[in-house]
């Protein structure tokens, strides 16, 4: 308990990825709820990649670290500028009212 | 020791929470508040772990970009008042313990994984990347992401770019009524339609066009 290893940080980072699974699952409210869990679970695999590039002695894992913040990033935009448009066009961005496909 | 470990607990205990708030929250603006605290607490977990220029770099562009975005969103689009109906609309919520229990059966395969690792040491060959004592995160960092992954990197900025375009093309709405300054128009007026000279009658004004 006392000594903090990898498998701590692989744990914590398990536990966040899992909770943004189930809030994409469970969401009933609106779409930004489930663009926050995906950066959720992306900020679950940035913990992975972190410990595991320290406790190996590995930089190449801070790297793409790096490019995963980048996709967040441009992932989040994107994302958000779909939504403000869904918006703009439909008036509603709750998640059971976007049934268009009918799926 | 002690204090890593007292450390690593108070940041994760906190992180965890916060990740739950996200998602259970009613308020989506008190969503984007937790989002921010969760992301402030993995910066300080990797901030102590080592990792101090991904740690800031993570305060930088997850709380000063990414959430300021969402709150941007959340704001502008006014979806905090559609807080109510949150579980109580039951006819189309019946994949909610198909979810529950795919999600918990994507956390044990996890934590089976995890507690099954083991780790063998010559299967890892340390290149030049290995991290070394002598110089800090952040110069080890810049040299080998500027000579090893230079085009990763470049094609990273490649997509803030095709991003950053996609964002614009998508929320760009051609706006009926609105004048506007054309620098053609302005460039390639001529005389004859600017200037017109009109006989005016001796005691009676000239009425301009209106």
């Amino acid at each position: 308990m006392i000594e903090i290893g990898l498998g701590h940080y692989l744990t914590l980072g398990a536990v966040i990825f899992s909770i943004g699974v189930i809030g994409i699952f469970l969401n009933r409210k609106n779409i930004i709820v489930i663009l926050m869990s995906i950066e959720l679970i992306l900020l679950a695999v940035n913990i992975n990649l972190v410990s595991f590039s320290i406790y190996l002695g590995d930089l190449s894992g801070q790297v793409f670290t790096l490019f995963i913040l980048t996709v967040a990033a441009a992932e989040a935009a994107i994302g958000l500028a779909i939504i403000v448009v869904y918006f703009r066009n439909s008036g509603t961005i709750r998640v059971e009212e976007i049934d268009k496909l009918k799926g | 020791m002690i204090a890593h470990a007292i450390f690593f607990y108070i940041f994760s205990i906190i992180a965890v929470i916060s990740a739950i708030m996200v998602t259970v929250s009613k308020n989506t603006v008190h969503s984007v508040f937790f989002l921010i605290l969760d992301f402030i607490s993995i910066s300080c977990l990797f901030i102590m772990i080592g990792a101090e220029f991904l740690g800031m770099i993570m305060l930088i562009v997850y709380v000063g970009a990414v959430a300021v975005l969402f709150l941007f969103v959340v704001m502008m689009l006014n979806v905090a008042q559609q807080k109510n109906q949150w579980f109580i609309s039951k006819e189309s919520s019946g994949h909610i313990p198909i979810g529950l229990i795919i999600s918990v059966i994507i956390f044990f395969e996890l934590i089976i994984v995890i507690g099954g690792w083991k780790y063998k040491p010559e299967l890892f060959n340390p290149t030049n990347l290995s991290i070394t004592k002598e110089i800090s995160n952040t110069h080890s960092l810049g040299q080998i992401l500027y000579t090893d992954y230079i085009h990763v990197f470049q094609i990273s900025g490649m997509t803030l770019l095709i991003a950053m375009i996609g964002a614009i093309v998508l929320t760009f709405r051609q706006r009926e009524g609105v004048k506007k300054q054309s620098y053609l128009k302005q460039i390639s007026r001529e005389r004859a339609e600017g200037v017109e000279v009109i006989e005016v009658a001796s005691n009676k004004g000239v009425k301009i066009d209106d």
